[in-house]
């Protein structure tokens, strides 16, 4: 028996688990950049457009930390820069993700232990992931080399674009390989492939900051060199295509492929190499209730929100300073952001606004979270034991639900402050503006209440379906808020997100009215929801 | 009044009829063996008695209130131990046991300390990395810390070793001598032996048997193997005897236990020479009902057991 005998199976395994998620990968990532290719053909239509839009990407600092680099003027380039960006990152978490379930997570429930006692050699549990996630990496890429090709963009910078997002994809598989060794849980394996891409962007940010303009091109400094989102740029599609870029994704796989089968050979089954600390041995007097309890589960996530919130604000505030000038010769961007800023004139105003509503919708994605865990709790026994103390399931729930709330509000908060002053601290004036913002990002709030009320009445009446729709429900508001004004989608639709109904505060008044009802609609759902499951059997 | 009164407690999911007429009274100051099959509503049972699921018919007493409508005030008397214990992975075990003290409203932090050192549980350690019988004797300590009426216990021995399973009989022993109540589910034969005063059998969703373990014995039928000096005829006749096989010349045979002395009557004309008579063993009563294939009490559908 090899260490490899068994891996066939396991690889049929992995994909009969995964192949739900597996078809929307594939189907969606070519999906998302016909669309994405397609928005920006429509809005740079003619040279000068692209000329302007080139000459920003190379000289603004924002531009260039966010977009990358650009080697060309054409609307592949164009497409690049502003796809690029959401495009690796879904392929290297989708990656990540893929692996840890089918690896550490295993370890983690016991079932690579049964897995392992069968007639499967050594290295086949990791092997056998490893070829599915990279396949799809692959599969993925071809698809989206044909959708930017469909779009109308030439076809050997289609491949290169495409071929750079599944390198990338295929780089995050290989670290991820590696991380899945060293945690004993797969949430800690996640968190360190997710660190390893935020230091891939933050390498590839300043290579491509601190680089040279040549012409029409972007020569990065050597640190994007460091990072796989760096190299996927460096394949330069759509300029004169360096095909064999693609090839440092390759050989980081083989090496961290090796290194992880090292690394596999020198621990038990179920261990990790960061081993894991002791904990106290009496719980301290914050921990003993509902509330404490929550607070300690719930801390670590809101710090990493706030510190990505925080630095992302104040980015976002300085790009504003930029936008007059990287808009003013864009009139399609311009009305796309006073579309999503309130429809005013003054574009800073509405780029703030808009920046406001998308940390809103982003945030979403925190309280979802959040909230769900008691579904989590729920399937794996532990609401059970809670819920058989004296502790009521209203109470219960409710805690839940006002610790999501609370951490929203903070968010908010937070990401109206810390934009206003990366504003300030550009524009001048900087506490002025963080205070005027911070109170901008509270008016927000309603509509995350609306959120929380949404997630507590699907976890109170249909539990089973409450993770799915939960997201299903927060996407659809994103793609609302996104595409809508981008698609001349009717009022009617649009209003059917909480977030339409805020009022883009800075760009215009505050209206009392709409925050009241959004409020209200809050209440509504979270009265269904508690009801729902102070009813409902538990476990159902 | 009875600490737990079920009468006819009926609870589908879906199409399935996990409980089906269940009837249980368990008395004050008794261990309460809760046997059956696996996936034959135990759990279900228990989860009703702590008003987790909400039963579709019958009736549900639990230290006189209502499991369901009275949760919150009759779980400050009652502690549990679920048969898989999940717990939070980044707490400790001694975090863990404390916040299931307070979320119940107290804790003895004397017989917290005691209890950790008798079941030899590290409280330090983070849940992820305790083994499944570590996690069950944190559940463990945790109720046990809790001076309560009732402990509802679910297969809570599952994982535990041969000497903290002593450990455990102990403690339970201990919990009844300071007047509790105690539900014990359990496959563990020897334990229910040791503890329980009375026991109820349930299959399918229903409740096959129900009493002391003398009382179901007697239910149950002796073996008896004998020795004669001329061959032995005719028992198979008789009436109440079961199962006559020829072994090594003896011959082994079961008979019911009302029907013990015509057999003995008739065995005498032949010239006794050797004769043992065996009592069941707990194993083979149970069996008998887990099993289910020569008595009346069968239950029909047995495709009807839900999976749990």
């Amino acid at each position: 028996m090899s260490a490899f005998t068994g891996t066939g199976r396991l690889a049929r395994l992995v994909l009969r688990r995964d192949r739900i998620k597996l078809g929307a990968w594939l189907l969606g990532t070519p999906l998302l950049g016909f669309a994405l290719a397609g928005s920006v053909i429509e809005f740079y239509p003619d040279e000068a457009a692209r000329l302007s839009y080139a000459d920003t990407a190379l000289t603004s600092v924002v531009a260039r930390a966010f977009n990358g680099p650009i080697f060309n003027a054409d609307l592949g380039s164009i497409v690049v820069a502003e796809a690029y960006l959401t495009l690796t990152l879904l392929a290297a978490l989708v990656s990540t993700f893929a692996v840890v379930r089918h690896t550490r997570q295993n370890e983690e429930t016991g079932r690579a232990e049964l897995l392992g006692a069968a007639v499967v050699g050594r290295h086949a549990l990791l092997t056998a992931p490893l070829l599915v996630v990279v396949g799809a990496n692959v599969a993925a890429a071809l698809l989206l080399g044909l959708a930017f090709a469909a779009a109308g963009l030439p076809l050997a910078g289609s491949l290169a674009a495409a071929g750079a997002v599944g390198g990338v994809g295929v780089a995050f598989t290989a670290v991820a390989a590696v991380t899945a060794q060293l945690t004993v849980t797969s949430r800690g394996a996640n968190a360190l492939a997710a660190a390893a891409i935020g230091v891939a962007f933050l390498l590839r940010a300043a290579g491509d900051v601190l680089g040279e303009r040549d012409g029409l091109q972007l020569v990065s400094a050597w640190p994007s060199w460091l990072s796989p989102l760096g190299w996927g740029n460096q394949v330069r599609a759509f300029g004169v295509e360096r095909w064999w870029v693609l090839g440092l994704p390759v050989v980081l796989l083989v090496g961290a492929t090796l290194a992880a089968f090292g690394l596999a050979r020198r621990r038990d089954l179920g261990a990790g190499l960061l081993s894991d600390r002791r904990g106290p041995a009496r719980a301290a007097a914050g921990l003993l209730s509902p509330s404490g309890l929550l607070w300690r589960l719930h801390r670590g996530s809101l710090v990493g929100w706030s510190v990505a919130v925080v630095i992302l604000g104040v980015s976002m505030g300085f790009a504003a300073d930029e936008v007059n000038d990287v808009i003013a010769e864009n009139p399609a961007a311009a009305e796309l952001i006073a579309a999503m800023g309130g429809g005013v004139d003054d574009l800073v105003d509405a780029f703030l606004a808009a920046m406001l509503g998308v940390f809103a919708l982003v945030i979403g994605a925190y309280v979802v979270q959040a909230l769900l865990r008691t579904r989590a709790d729920e399937s794996g026994g532990v609401l059970e034991a809670v819920l058989a103390t004296a502790v009521g399931r209203v109470r219960w729930l409710a805690t839940q639900v006002v610790g999501a709330a609370l951490g929203a509000a903070v968010l908010v908060l937070l990401a109206g402050l810390a934009t206003g002053l990366g504003y300030g601290l550009a524009a001048g004036d900087p506490g002025r503006w963080a205070l005027h913002l911070g109170g901008a990002g509270l008016l927000q709030l309603p509509a995350l209440l609306v959120v929380t009320g949404l997630v507590t009445a699907l976890l109170g009446l249909v539990p089973r379906w409450s993770v799915s729709l939960s997201w299903a429900v927060l996407i659809g508001f994103l793609l609302l808020g996104q595409l809508g004004a981008a698609l001349d989608l009717p009022q009617a639709v649009l209003n059917l997100s909480p977030y339409t109904h805020v009022p883009a505060v800075p760009a215009v008044e505050v209206t009392v009215l709409p925050l009241v009802l959004l409020t209200a609609v809050a209440g509504a759902l979270l009265a269904a929801g508690l009801v729902g499951f102070r009813r409902r059997d538990v476990p159902s | 009044m009875p600490v737990i009164a079920i009468d006819g407690l009926v609870k589908s999911f879906g199409a399935v009829r996990a409980l089906d007429g269940l009837n249980l009274q368990v008395e004050a100051g008794e261990v309460h063996g809760f046997l059956g099959p696996n996936g034959s509503g135990k759990s279900t049972t228990i989860r009703v008695l702590l008003g987790l699921l909400r039963g579709d018919a019958g009736q549900v007493r639990l230290l006189d209130g209502d499991p369901w409508r009275d949760a919150v005030t009759l779980h400050r008397r009652l502690a549990y131990v679920p048969g898989d214990v999940n717990l939070w992975p980044n707490l400790s075990g001694g975090e863990a046991i404390d916040l299931f003290g307070a979320l119940r409203g107290g804790l003895d932090q004397r017989r917290r300390d005691e209890l950790l050192e008798r079941f030899d549980l590290d409280p330090t350690k983070k849940c992820r990395a305790y083994s499944k019988g570590n996690r069950q004797k944190v559940a463990i300590v945790a109720a046990f810390a809790s001076e309560v009426e009732l402990y509802v216990l679910d297969e809570p021995t599952s994982g535990l070793d041969p000497l903290m399973e002593a450990v455990f009989q102990e403690e339970v022993r201990r919990l009844t001598g300071n007047g509790a109540t105690v539900l014990l589910s359990s496959h563990v034969l020897a334990e229910v032996e040791a503890l329980c005063d009375r026991v109820s059998i349930i299959r399918a969703g229903r409740t096959v048997e129900s009493g002391s373990l003398s009382e179901l014995r007697h239910l149950a039928r002796t073996t008896v193997t004998v020795e004669t000096v001329r061959p032995l005829t005719g028992v198979a006749e008789l009436p109440g005897v079961h199962e006559v096989r020829a072994v090594d010349g003896r011959v082994r045979l079961e008979v019911e236990p009302e029907h013990l002395d015509a057999l003995l009557a008739h065995l005498i004309r032949f010239e006794v020479r050797a004769l043992v008579s065996a009592p069941p063993t707990l194993e083979e009563l149970f069996l008998r009902h887990y099993d289910g294939a020569d008595d009346g009490q069968v239950v029909a559908d047995r495709g009807a057991e839900p999976a749990q």
